[in-house]
């Protein structure tokens, strides 16, 4: 540590309140092992914002205080700074492009494993699985579906969601590319749609926190859509660096429409597959 | 007063007032101009292109983590967010804000956050009030706010609501707005 006669330059004075986010953020993982601590500034105080307000209360201060003597505030908050953004067939596009460009390279394998991370309630992963099953290729892959929090998880396995989505879901379905009628892939029950289980056959669904876990396999494909923008540059290069490792020579990498690795240190490892859909091949 | 950043949102009608605006202003605008215009949620590029042709300002739609540069033009892409943090822009894909995603709301706040009174906040043509809680925000954290005059808007609903939520700085018809940017910014140039 450098110490200096002055205070610091002004510049890099923090405002009381982003001094008090600081504070909150490094309570979080001090007391609960919550790391938060490189992610996105901007979103994050939104997010903080929001549940202030849920919970009434009128200080990001109030809230530290709270938080570190409340466990169940806590949990309440971690909850509250989870995204669950997320659909079936999400950005049709995409899907479109990974039918015509990827599963021709899936094809040449006799086997290959599709690692889906930050996979939220599990919509896009149930997606992939139809399209991969469609394309007569679901028996010859795993799945492996994560996220850093278990009761987003939870719903993800269940693979029951709201009836009423499901006609917004048919219409992604089918400008996705799809092949068949999309209600056979569920059985309405009252005001839910049950998924049909042979969608989960290959996957796995597991818990691992892109911020403090590690490489737990190899993949064909990582497919990473809208997580990484949470994250500032520190984490995401660090995460960049998990994918890199984690992912086959030749492998794909899929980020959400408007991320990329442009402005990270593995710019350099991949080459674009579809340009504007995002989807990287990491170099030999 | 050096301004650093330009904050304009718009919904309808903002297509055509933006092609006026964006026309006036010069290749060497010493501030960043970051747009959000409501759009739907699986538009493409093409807004971002038209709007090329007309500005000599090179127009992005922003990926995460950009570089905010002044001079250029960013517009909020579809379906997200946009955020501004120091020096780069953020994206995040978290609930629509007054029914909108991108949300005008969101981008004034966060540059109130980080520009404060380094930002300008522009008000244009629209049908909603997406954008007002935004513009108060930016101007108590000493920004400067303008609006378009709403006889001069295609849709007053926005301007109104603005006006009639704050004490706005400068209430301009759409053909003086670029002008004023121009002086505006051009003036903290000259210190």
């Amino acid at each position: 540590m450098v110490f200096t006669n002055g205070p610091r330059g002004l510049a890099n004075l923090l405002k009381p309140e982003d001094v008090d986010v600081h504070l909150l953020i490094e309570g979080l993982y001090q007391r609960y092992g919550y790391d938060f601590r490189n992610y996105a500034p901007a979103s994050l105080k939104r997010r903080l914002h929001s549940f202030l307000k849920a919970e009434g209360m009128a200080t990001i201060a109030l809230l530290q205080a709270r938080v570190l003597s409340d466990p169940t505030c806590a949990q309440r908050l971690l909850l509250g700074l989870t995204v669950t953004t997320t659909a079936m067939f999400r950005d049709p596009s995409f899907y479109l492009a990974f039918r015509q460009q990827v599963v021709p390279l899936l094809r040449t394998y006799p086997f290959f494993c599709i690692w889906h991370a930050g996979c939220s309630t599990g919509q896009e992963v149930y997606s992939m699985a139809i399209l991969l099953q469609e394309e007569g290729l679901y028996h010859r892959c795993r799945i492996y579906a994560t996220d850093a929090n278990d009761r987003v998880l939870q719903t993800a396995q269940q693979g029951i969601y709201s009836y009423r989505q499901m006609q917004d879901y048919t219409q992604l379905y089918m400008r996705a590319g799809g092949q068949q009628t999309f209600s056979e892939y569920y059985t309405a029950s009252y005001n839910n749609a049950i998924l049909r289980p042979s969608l989960r056959e290959r996957v796995v669904f597991g818990e691992h926190n892109l911020v403090t876990d590690g490489s737990f396999n190899e993949f064909n494909v990582i497919i990473c859509r809208n997580v990484l923008i949470y994250f500032n540059q520190t984490l995401q290069n660090q995460v960049h660096e998990l994918f890199y490792n984690s992912l086959c020579k030749f492998g794909i990498l899929a980020l959400g429409k408007q991320e990329t690795i442009r402005f990270t240190k593995y710019e350099a490892a991949y080459e674009d597959l579809v340009k504007a859909e995002k989807l990287f091949r990491r170099r030999g | 007063m050096t301004y650093d950043l330009v904050a304009i949102g718009t919904s309808l009608g903002g297509l055509s007032a933006l092609k006026i605006l964006l026309g006036y202003i010069p290749k060497e605008f010493p501030a960043a101009l970051a747009i959000v215009q409501h759009r739907h949620r699986e538009s493409d590029q093409a807004l971002s292109a038209f709007l090329q042709k007309f500005t000599v300002l090179p127009v992005h739609e922003v990926e995460d983590k950009e570089r905010i540069l002044p001079g250029h033009v960013y517009f909020a892409p579809a379906d997200y967010h946009l955020l501004v943090e120091y020096g780069h822009f953020s994206l995040s894909v978290d609930a629509p804000v007054s029914y909108a995603r991108p949300s005008i709301d969101v981008l004034l706040e966060s540059a109130a956050d980080i520009y404060g009174e380094r930002a300008i906040g522009v008000l244009l043509t629209g049908a909603n009030q997406d954008g007002v809680r935004g513009l108060s925000t930016l101007k108590a954290r000493g920004g400067a706010t303008i609006v378009q005059a709403p006889d001069t808007a295609e849709c007053p609903v926005l301007p109104r609501a603005a006006i009639a939520a704050m004490a706005v700085d400068w209430v301009l018809p759409l053909a003086q707005i670029a002008p004023h940017l121009i002086h505006l910014c051009g003036e903290s140039t000259d210190r």
